[in-house]
């Protein structure tokens, strides 16, 4: 198929990364000066790309709509980094990381990708320490490891539990730093509203300042896409409250394939919802369940007893505890793979056997561990974690059971990329968590803030060269061209059409049916019929939206209600896509679990006869049905298995 | 343990259209608010009501809503981030709050935090200080091994405990001064407690101070306030550390 062509280069799989670039084109010093590059979004992927390409000599530009790009939604991460150093001396390398990754993904990721992911893993632990990020070290002075979840080797890098503040923190700062040379121009709180494109190239954004409403332009050789997921397309997810899909959107719109958006990660561990007023969920660290056991009661009369509050979980007796995941899963137990886990939880609680007063919960019990290892083991090794769940839920886990329940938290599906991380757009880039590269249909654990700085670091900063170097000749984009006005036209009249409706109900009530829809029909289990549903509801629930939504405030002036009403706006189409996505995907694989693709225990099917490919999503035009276009996946090196936790 | 119901609370909020008007308070009813949920949550039901009665909602920063974004920043009731220990205003709850309470809410307070609009203030002062050197000199790639320098364990979780700074500002809200000595002091601490951040500890400590001295931000009269509302627990100490550096750069002058 000529109209994808994913550049992967010829040649063994361990040479392809090397080879490649030696062959690519490179820019001179001289020429860099005279080259922009537009990069939005500054959290792991966008902040270490902004430093990296600043430092080559480029002229950047970075946009982020929080006040400052520390703020980014990679601060939030918690557990690790991957890396594949083999410092532990267990038998580590590179093939094992791409081989666990390949296999975690559930077989839908490209080869080529995953395994220069693994290559250039290492160099990252040692960019970090260059910076200053205090990893967790041993009384020896060197680096610590922890495990993590579907691996047998130890290879996370940590800083305590907040390792992605920290990278993101060591970005910043590499940022920073560009940014007081005046290599990098940082616009905090911009939104990119959409992409301009002249001859068929990307040469610039227009964004809107956030604080005095002004529509602006933006030009350049290049522009680098790092905005992150679109979790939030379901109201509530693990993922910060302003991260949106609307770039990956506005680029669709302009000619880039959106591939696999149905593969969606649920994690198992979250705190779970309380009641009709709550606005995010948070996540409880995936390393809780090495020592908590998952159970639910065994009687019926004793879940509803514990929903009505009529019964402590305490008094429940060991034999009367259905720890269903030792009971289904003997050899990987309460450890298995977050989809796994995040689907057993969810059989047992519509069984009715959901703990909390909305039946939506299962426990995760320390009590366990506290006996075998005594409580200031515990404390040592989950503290901070344990304080976070009390100060949320005013529950103390060292004497009662946590609550947890799956939710929402990474998206694997994204922008198609080649494996120069290049859209279906020339000059168009995508990094981070915003492609849909690295992860297949589901993602390990600390493997995204790998990918995020891999690609920010050392995979892009080579790459983009083979595409400038073709552009020295081409002047600064013209933002008077006509390119510019007729895109910052549409940005315009899309944000006073909005404003205009003038209707009675807030952007969040349509966010939260939205968020209804996807989770009851596009969550954690989908049929045809229940997706074909979806796609209708979400249809009228759109044409609810651009009737009645109110925006209040002004247009010239800071409006978060008029921020939120753009990202709703395209979270329904970004929900359509992914329910169609859903739809044709009639297998069942990692995140993606289609009922209709079971065996006969309930557990997933994969056909890999029919799906070993990526879907690519190209648009259409506004209400015309997209055309989808097949990569196939090629494995010439692993061999298909299904998974099996049993 | 279960949730209550806090039936009615007024809600006395700082309004201000934009940096270039005049603030004043308004007050709010709000009923049937969950013990369970967070201010913030509060804030976003108020939030609805006010839409929906025609009223321009109350702005306010805010973000990953858990704790570490550094994002939110509401004075409540006199203290910035609320009546609770080691938390972040998205991190408190209303069952800190009692029925009937009257909850009296403003932005940061200080002259190198102007207000943008309501609750919102304007914290590129924090962005200046950090961009005058709160880096290592590195550049992407030719670093060595990650383990060729060794760091003693205690070294690096002291430097973890100032890493852990969130950049919210909360230090020069609760200072009389609107002194940043915390902030600034935390960022020093944490790359020259490091190897790798010791190369340039002095000249950074003394570029960081000079640049935080220009913005407005007043000087430390060691009330410790701020290390009391810090929501990070970022000690006082790490102030001293600081005037030892700018102290030792000083001297080299
Ligand atoms: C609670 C939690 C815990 C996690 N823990 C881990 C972990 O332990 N290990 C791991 O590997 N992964 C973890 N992840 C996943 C990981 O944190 C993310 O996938 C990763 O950080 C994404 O980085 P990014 O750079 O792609 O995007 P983000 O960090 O989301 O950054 C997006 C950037 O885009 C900007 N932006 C967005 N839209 C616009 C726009 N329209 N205009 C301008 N700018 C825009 C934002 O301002 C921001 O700067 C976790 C995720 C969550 C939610
Ligand atoms: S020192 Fe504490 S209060 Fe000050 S900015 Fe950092 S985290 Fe906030
Ligand atoms: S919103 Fe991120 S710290 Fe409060």
């Amino acid at each position: 198929m000529s109209i994808l062509d994913n550049k992967i280069p010829e040649g063994p799989l361990a040479e392809k990364w090397n080879k490649h670039k030696a062959a690519i084109k490179v820019v001179s010093p001289a020429n860099k000066r005279k080259l922009e590059i537009i990069v939005v979004g500054t959290g792991l992927g966008g902040a270490s790309a902004a430093a990296s390409l600043a430092e080559l000599g480029y002229k950047v530009k970075a946009f982020c709509y929080q006040d400052s790009p520390r703020r980014a939604h990679s601060i939030a991460a918690q557990g690790g980094i991957n890396a594949a150093k083999n410092y532990q001396n267990d038998n580590d390398s590179v093939y094992r990381l791409f081989y666990d990754t390949i296999k975690g993904g559930d077989y839908r990721a490209r080869e080529a990708n995953v395994y220069r992911l693994a290559e250039v893993s290492p160099n990252i632990i040692d960019q970090c320490v260059a910076q200053g990020v205090p990893f967790g070290r041993e009384y020896g002075g060197l680096l610590d490891n922890r495990s993590f979840g579907g691996v047998l080797v130890s290879r996370t890098f940590y800083a305590r539990g907040q390792t992605g503040q920290q990278l993101l923190i060591g970005a910043y700062q590499a940022l920073n730093r560009q940014i007081s040379k005046g290599a990098v121009e940082m616009y905090n709180r911009h939104e990119m509203l959409d992409l301009v494109k002249i001859d068929g190239k990307a040469r610039g954004i227009i964004a809107r300042d956030l604080v005095s409403g002004e529509i602006k332009r933006f030009g350049a050789h290049a522009v680098v896409v790092a905005t992150g997921g679109y979790g939030n397309v379901f109201f509530l997810s693990t993922n910060a409250m302003g991260s949106n899909g609307s770039v990956a959107w506005q680029c669709y719109k302009r000619g880039a394939f959106m591939s696999n958006p149905c593969f969606v990660q649920i994690h198992p561990t979250c705190i779970p919802v309380h009641g009709d007023q709550q606005s995010k969920l948070t996540l409880m660290s995936e390393s809780l369940r090495n020592d908590g056991r998952v159970w639910v009661p065994k009687k019926k009369e004793d879940a509803v007893k514990l929903q009505k509050g009529e019964l402590h979980p305490n008094d429940i007796a060991d034999e009367d505890r259905d720890f269903y995941l030792e009971r289904r899963y003997p050899s990987y137990g309460n450890l298995v793979p977050r989809d796994v886990a995040s689907r057993a939880a969810k059989e047992r609680c519509d069984a009715g056997f959901g703990v909390n007063s909305e039946g939506k919960a299962v426990f995760l019990d320390f009590k366990y561990a506290i006996d075998r290892l005594g409580k200031s083991v515990i404390e040592a090794r989950y503290g901070n974690l344990f304080q976070m769940y009390e100060k949320i839920t005013d529950v103390d886990p060292y004497k009662a059971p946590m609550m947890i329940y799956p939710a929402i938290h990474y998206s694997m599906g994204g922008t198609w990329v080649d494996y120069n991380l290049m859209t279906s757009v020339p000059g168009l880039y995508s990094i981070g968590e915003a492609n849909f590269s690295d992860h297949g249909a589901n993602r390990l654990g600390a493997s995204a803030l790998m990918q995020g700085l891999a690609d920010g670091y050392f995979v892009l900063p080579y790459t983009i060269g083979d595409y400038l170097a073709d552009e020295i000749m081409t002047p600064m984009a013209d933002t008077n061209a006509p390119e510019f006005a007729a895109v910052e036209k549409e940005v315009t009249d899309r944000i006073e059409k909005l404003y205009n409706i003038k209707g009675s109900k807030p952007v969040d009530y349509f966010h939260k049916k939205l968020g209804q829809v996807m989770w009851d029909y596009v969550g954690m289990a989908r049929n045809a019929e229940g997706l074909k549903k979806a796609i209708e509801m979400i249809k009228e629930i759109r044409a609810e939206f651009w009737k009645d939504v109110r925006i209040p405030g002004e247009l010239d002036n800071l409006n978060p209600e008029l921020e939120k009403a753009g990202r709703v706006a395209d979270f329904f189409d970004i929900g359509e896509l992914m329910a169609r996505d859903a739809l044709d995907r009639n297998e069942s694989c990692g995140g993606h679990f289609r009922e209709e693709s079971a065996t006969e225990e309930g557990e997933a099917k994969r056909n890999d006869e029919e799906f070993t490919y990526v879907s690519c999503w190209e648009y259409k035009g506004e209400g015309a049905e997209p055309d989808m276009h097949k990569e196939d996946l090629v494995f010439e090196n692993v061999k298909l298995t299904q998974r099996s936790y049993k | 343990m279960a949730d209550k119901i806090l039936k009615k609370l007024k809600i006395k909020v700082w309004r201000q259209k934009n940096a270039k008007s005049k603030g004043k308070f308004e007050t709010y009813t709000i009923e049937n608010i969950s013990t369970g949920s967070s201010f913030l949550e509060m804030m976003d039901i108020l939030n609805f009501q006010l839409i929906e009665a025609g009223i321009d909602p109350i702005a306010f920063d805010h973000d990953c809503r858990e704790g570490i974004c550094g994002t939110c920043s509401l004075y409540i009731n006199g203290r910035p981030h609320g009546p609770d220990t080691e938390v972040t205003t998205c991190q408190l709850h209303m069952r800190k709050f009692k029925d009937g309470e009257t909850i009296v809410i403003e932005p940061w307070r200080a002259r190198a935090f102007p207000v943008i609009k309501d609750l919102v203030v304007d914290r590129t002062a924090f962005e200046k200080i950090l961009q005058a050197g709160g880096f290592v000199s590195v550049n992407t790639g030719g670093v060595p091994d990650a383990n060729t320098i060794p760091i003693p364990k205690e070294d690096a979780e002291e430097s973890m405990d100032a890493a852990a700074c969130i950049g919210c500002g909360a230090c020069v809200a609760a200072c009389k001064n609107a002194s940043a000595m915390l902030f600034v002091s935390a960022k020093v601490s944490h790359l020259a407690k490091l190897p790798q951040g010791k190369v340039e500890a002095a000249s950074r400590a003394k570029n960081m101070v000079a640049k935080m001295d220009e913005l407005g931000f007043g000087g430390c009269t060691n009330t410790q306030a701020c290390e009391a509302e810090c929501p990070k627990s970022i000690s006082i100490t790490n102030i001293a550390r600081l005037n030892r550096e700018y102290l030792c750069a000083k001297v080299s002058e």
